[in-house]
């Protein structure tokens, strides 16, 4: 029997409102990647301008977290949970900061052709969403091996990364006509890469909650 | 307010205690150690055996005739149930604090130098010192120095159990024990009771019934878990209330359980 049912409904509560963020972040960063790739200007404009509430909603969890500190002293997991809702709440809100900054790169580039189709920078996107997603998956069913999976594909990313960087600075070397474009480019996988790492730190808080333990992610 | 700083000489030892009011067993195979210089708080639902254990420590139980005691508990080393234990002395050296505040009906002077006395120190000069040196000790000197020969009774709920604390270091104790010390208090006196724990931990070791487990979070270097007789676990304290190892210490603290 369950002696404190409010308190464990609000707990209920603050996590599916850190989910509903994680997804107003995950959409951000899909419609942010597709705005380059179309350079779509208005697709930019919507995230950019989608931004001010998942930074509403980051104040509303923080708040809602210190409610819950503050009135009902929680302990144990239930103080995990609130702790890791306070941590992941920053990184999700910084993914939405790097969302954010790629769509004001497809701004800048309005106008210009792309130097070539982008294949692989969609792919990243593609790869650091699927992390996001992993690691509000693993928060959600408190699922250690979810969490724990995120390692790896932080590694594939980061070689992703590594591989798009040096195709890049060929393609500057070839033409410093390309230099421009290719400088905003590699700032978006800049972006893509730190989403990445946003996810691990997110799968590291998940791993706390769910077992008090601390583990590295990202390597 | 906490320091970590915890000796590593073992003050108290429980070991292997089973103990039986009449037919009912209260305690199962309590295995316990308390490092000297520590506060130790006991945790758990009403009927868990917490108090029990407490009282077995300076042998209150003695008071209750069905009570059987099967185990050992060694105080500095020495097992306190041996034959040659002699109570009072041990009652002196393993001081307890209650739930209501006692004073005696007589002044507050009178109240501290009641113990020295009846252990022999009668010149008024000595009684003094010991006098406003525990009452120092408790945090109560500025409060009650200009109404030493007025009754105790006058004194507040708060003053009235720090007084009760000031009787207890008047006879030099080593170890207090103090069963739920706050439970009749205002928030304010519970803070100040709590407070006078952590500058008493220096010199004493502080074993701390409580049920409020903020209380035992806010104060203790150990807490012990206790649930029908059984000590279900017993560690850090910080460990405990963040990350315990057992379930049934989970269910308990987050409200989860029964």
């Amino acid at each position: 029997m369950d002696n404190r049912k409010g308190f464990h409904q609000s707990l209920d509560e603050l996590q599916r409102d850190l989910l509903k963020m994680g997804v107003m972040v995950e959409e951000a960063i899909f419609l942010a990647v597709k705005s380059l790739a179309n350079l779509d200007v208005s697709i930019a404009q919507d995230v950019i301008a989608g931004d001010d509430k998942i930074n509403d909603m980051m104040v509303e969890i923080e708040s809602s977290s210190l409610r819950l500190l503050a009135l009902q002293q929680p302990m144990a997991s239930d103080l995990r949970v609130i702790g890791t809702a306070m941590k992941i709440v920053t990184d999700l809100e910084r993914i939405g900061d790097h969302a954010v900054d790629i769509a004001k790169t497809t701004k800048r580039l309005q106008g210009s052709k792309l130097l070539k189709p982008l294949v692989d920078t969609p792919r990243m996107a593609e790869m650091t969403k699927e992390m996001l997603r992993d690691a509000l998956n693993s928060y959600v069913k408190k699922d250690l091996e979810i969490a724990q999976s995120l390692a790896v594909k932080d590694d594939e990313v980061d070689s992703l990364y590594k591989q798009i960087f040096l195709e890049l600075q060929e393609l500057m070397e070839s033409s410093p006509a390309n230099v421009q474009q290719a400088t905003l480019l590699l700032m978006v996988c800049r972006n893509l890469e730190r989403i990445a790492d946003h996810a691990t730190n997110i799968g590291e808080w998940v791993i706390y909650m769910i077992s008090g333990e601390r583990q590295e992610l990202n390597h | 307010m906490k320091t970590s700083a915890v000796s590593m000489n073992e003050k108290i030892r429980v070991q292997g205690l089973d103990l039986y009011y009449g037919e009912n067993q209260a305690l199962y195979e309590i295995d316990l150690s308390v490092p000297e210089g520590s506060i130790t708080a006991f945790i758990g639902p009403s009927g868990c055996g917490k108090s029990t254990l407490l009282r077995t420590l300076n042998r209150m139980n003695d008071l209750i005739p069905s009570v059987k005691i099967t185990g050992s508990v060694l105080v500095d080393g020495e097992n306190i149930y041996g034959a040659e234990t002699d109570v009072v002395h041990l009652r002196k050296n393993v001081g307890m604090v209650f739930q209501r505040p006692n004073p005696f009906p007589m002044s507050i002077y009178d109240n501290i130098a009641y113990g020295p006395r009846i252990h022999g120190i009668r010149r008024k000069k000595d009684l003094d010192v010991i006098v406003e040196r525990s009452l120092k000790q408790a945090a109560l000197w500025d409060e009650a120095k200009d109404r030493l020969n007025k009754s105790a009774l006058g004194l507040s709920g708060g003053q009235q159990q720090r007084l009760c604390i000031a009787r207890l270091l008047a006879v030099e104790p080593k170890v207090l024990l103090m069963d739920e010390p706050t439970s009749a208090l205002d928030p304010i006196s519970t803070l100040k009771v709590e407070e006078l724990t952590q500058e008493l931990k220096e010199k004493y070791t502080i074993i701390i019934v409580t049920h409020n487990m903020q209380q035992a979070a806010r104060i203790s270097d150990t807490t012990a878990f206790f649930l029908n007789g059984v000590m279900v676990e017993h560690g850090e304290t910080d460990k405990l209330f963040t990350n315990p190892s057992d379930k049934r210490t989970e269910d308990y603290i987050t409200g989860r359980f029964g």
